[in-house]
């Protein structure tokens, strides 16, 4: 190790004298672990292309022999697979939205503003964070139940659409917004409201960025919620639809016709990631946590 | 704090409303949604009830009959034994891969990307995919074994290899977040405190126990609290996986409520087992919270 380098070497000879296979194995060890971290994944890939007979086979094998997309067809033949599809991207999309509406207005509220209550209010939200959903399920159920929800895609959008994290994250954000900024509005005459959505959002973008990823991908994954208030096979979400699919005897490889699906649900997610992977790793290393 | 005095009147002139309507649609959401259902969670388990309201007040009796019931144990047991395993683990792999690529490695941020990969599955698609994986029969992981000559593994059929294979995948999905956290951390220790400390001749060890890991700590303070919180709510993977078997193995503590309301169809006292499960959560952070301010304090 370098730990036991003379005292008196420099920092630029020491770097020099790094030893150079040590850095090599340490590629090669998180090179090994990255393969393990996405092997997973790419198994899910390769059993959805491979024919049923070889996936009840008990050999190893890391290529389908001849792939094929008969796990897709078939599931999208038996199943309203379109239909889950649509029912996921709307709760989705919209319950993101609204949501991230909600959290940046409360953000905005606890960041900038001294009004009585801030402190008991802000507390209680923190302490949702702390109640796991199933002591809420059933009550969150009757209430739901009560508006006349049950079965409709608002009765998965409107319970989730407080989003304490996203509070959280908002807040953290905007007490980094230089006050300067909203004094000068508010100089310049713009009311609370236009100094908020005019000027404080635009110098947000990347909250805002990370608001929606993390708030769509929540709510695409989302499982137990759906499960209980979402009933006919129709209304599922895509999520839900899977966990009713491994025990489908309609497949000839029920798995393979599991991995189609998990593929869809995954896939929409990996593109957003790798595309905004920046914005996602920074915005929750940096806004999530401080 | 005398600028924010200051400018808190100057609101005050304006209009005091504002700040409630910026807060209210978020308070009205919190209170339809969270407060009264908790509300009703407590009304709840004072009640012996099999379907929704019309329950019969029991005052404690679902308490009480919890000291009677051996299932607590073992959920209690279990949850243990999964919040232990799969904590530290994630932490300390996540950090040690944080330090890895806060160096200039070739590659890191193809690294990063490939470990954080696996957060972005759901978790019921984690939860089929290592189904599969470890499926006993032609799950791709006894395949190999038995390619390489070693015998097939019960992964998910023998009670202690299941928690085993359990904790296993859970690690699997948190690396990426405890890595991307820790990273974000160690980026933002200046680098001319570990440069000093480089030319005094502390070793790489030493600078980390006296630079690095002290200046982490209220991110490991959090990441503690958030993965405790993490793995006492796990129920995705787990319901999709094991459904809490075999027998009673994997049955953690909000797999037993979720099977108490569901499947015995007892609401109240899956009520009152997820308010004990509610306030293991709140000890835990108070506990957690008292530790830091000392830690602080002595500092």
């Amino acid at each position: 190790m370098t730990a036991t380098a003379p005292i008196r070497s420099s920092t630029s000879s020491r770097r020099r004298r790094r030893p150079r296979p040590a850095r090599w194995l340490l590629v090669a060890a998180m090179a090994a672990l990255a393969v393990l971290m996405v092997f997973p994944l790419y198994w899910m890939l390769v059993s959805a292309l491979t024919p049923g007979g070889q996936s009840q086979s008990g050999s190893f094998y890391l290529l389908p022999e001849a792939p094929t997309l008969d796990n897709y067809t078939e599931v999208f033949a038996q199943q309203p697979v379109w239909r889950w599809l649509g029912n996921s991207v709307l709760i989705a999309s919209v319950g993101t939205a609204l949501s991230v509406v909600v959290s940046l207005m409360a953000g905005y509220a606890l960041a900038k503003y001294r009004f009585r209550g801030r402190g008991v209010l802000y507390a209680a939200f923190l302490v949702t964070i702390m109640i796991p959903i199933q002591v809420t399920l059933v009550p969150s159920f009757l209430v739901v139940a009560r508006i006349g929800l049950v079965d409709s895609p608002w009765a998965v959008i409107l319970p989730t659409l407080f989003d304490v994290v996203g509070i959280f994250i908002a807040r953290q954000f905007l007490l980094g917004v230089p006050d300067a900024l909203m004094e000068a509005a508010r100089l310049d005459g713009a009311g609370e409201f236009a100094t908020f959505f005019r000027v404080v959002l635009p110098s947000c973008g990347p909250l805002v960025g990370v608001l929606v990823i993390l708030g769509f991908m929540t709510r695409w994954n989302d499982f137990l919620w759906p499960l209980v208030v979402l009933q006919g096979n129709e209304n599922l979400t895509v999520p839900v639809a899977l966990s009713t699919l491994t025990n489908n005897p309609a497949f000839s490889s029920p798995y393979g016709a599991v991995m189609a699906i998990a593929t869809i649900t995954v896939l929409p997610l990996l593109v957003v990631f790798l595309a905004f992977q920046r914005q996602f790793v920074q915005g929750i290393a940096s806004t999530g946590i401080k | 704090m005398s600028l924010r005095t200051e400018r808190a009147a100057d609101r005050r002139r304006g209009g005091r409303l504002v700040p409630y309507v910026f807060a209210g649609p978020a308070a009205l959401l919190f209170l339809a949604f969270s407060l009264i259902p908790i509300v009703i969670a407590i009304g709840l388990s004072f009640q012996d009830t099999a379907s929704l309201g019309d329950g019969e007040w029991i005052g404690g009796g679902n308490f009480a009959s919890m000291t009677s019931d051996p299932l607590i144990g073992t959920a209690l047991m279990n949850t243990l034994v999964f919040t232990v395993g799969t904590v530290p683990t994630s932490m300390a792999i996540g950090l040690a891969l944080a330090i890895a690529l806060n160096r200039p490695l070739p590659g890191r941020s193809v690294f990063r990307a490939l470990f954080f990969v696996p957060m972005v599955a759901a978790g019921v698609v984690v939860g089929v995919i290592m189904s599969w994986i470890f499926n006993g029969d032609y799950g791709v992981a006894n395949n190999l074994l038995e390619a390489l000559g070693l015998g097939r593994l019960p992964w998910l059929t023998a009670p202690g290899w299941a928690m085993a294979t359990l904790v296993i995948v859970v690690v699997w999905t948190r690396i990426g977040f405890c890595m991307v956290i820790y990273l974000g951390a160690l980026q933002s220790i200046p680098s001319e405190l570990k440069e000093a400390a480089a030319i005094d001749g502390a070793s790489r060890w030493a600078r980390f126990r006296t630079i690095s890991w002290p200046m982490l700590r209220p991110t490991t303070s959090i990441l503690l609290i958030l993965n405790v919180v993490f793995s006492l709510q796990a129920f995705d993977v787990i319901y999709v996986m094991t459904g809490g078997g075999p027998g009673f193995s994997t049955t953690v503590l909000i797999q037993y409520v979720f099977r108490s309301a569901f499947v015995d169809a007892r609401m109240g006292y899956a009520a009152a087992l997820g308010l004990v499960l509610v306030a293991i959560l709140l000890v835990f952070t108070l506990l957690r919270q008292r530790a830091n301010r000392k830690a602080e304090e002595m500092l």
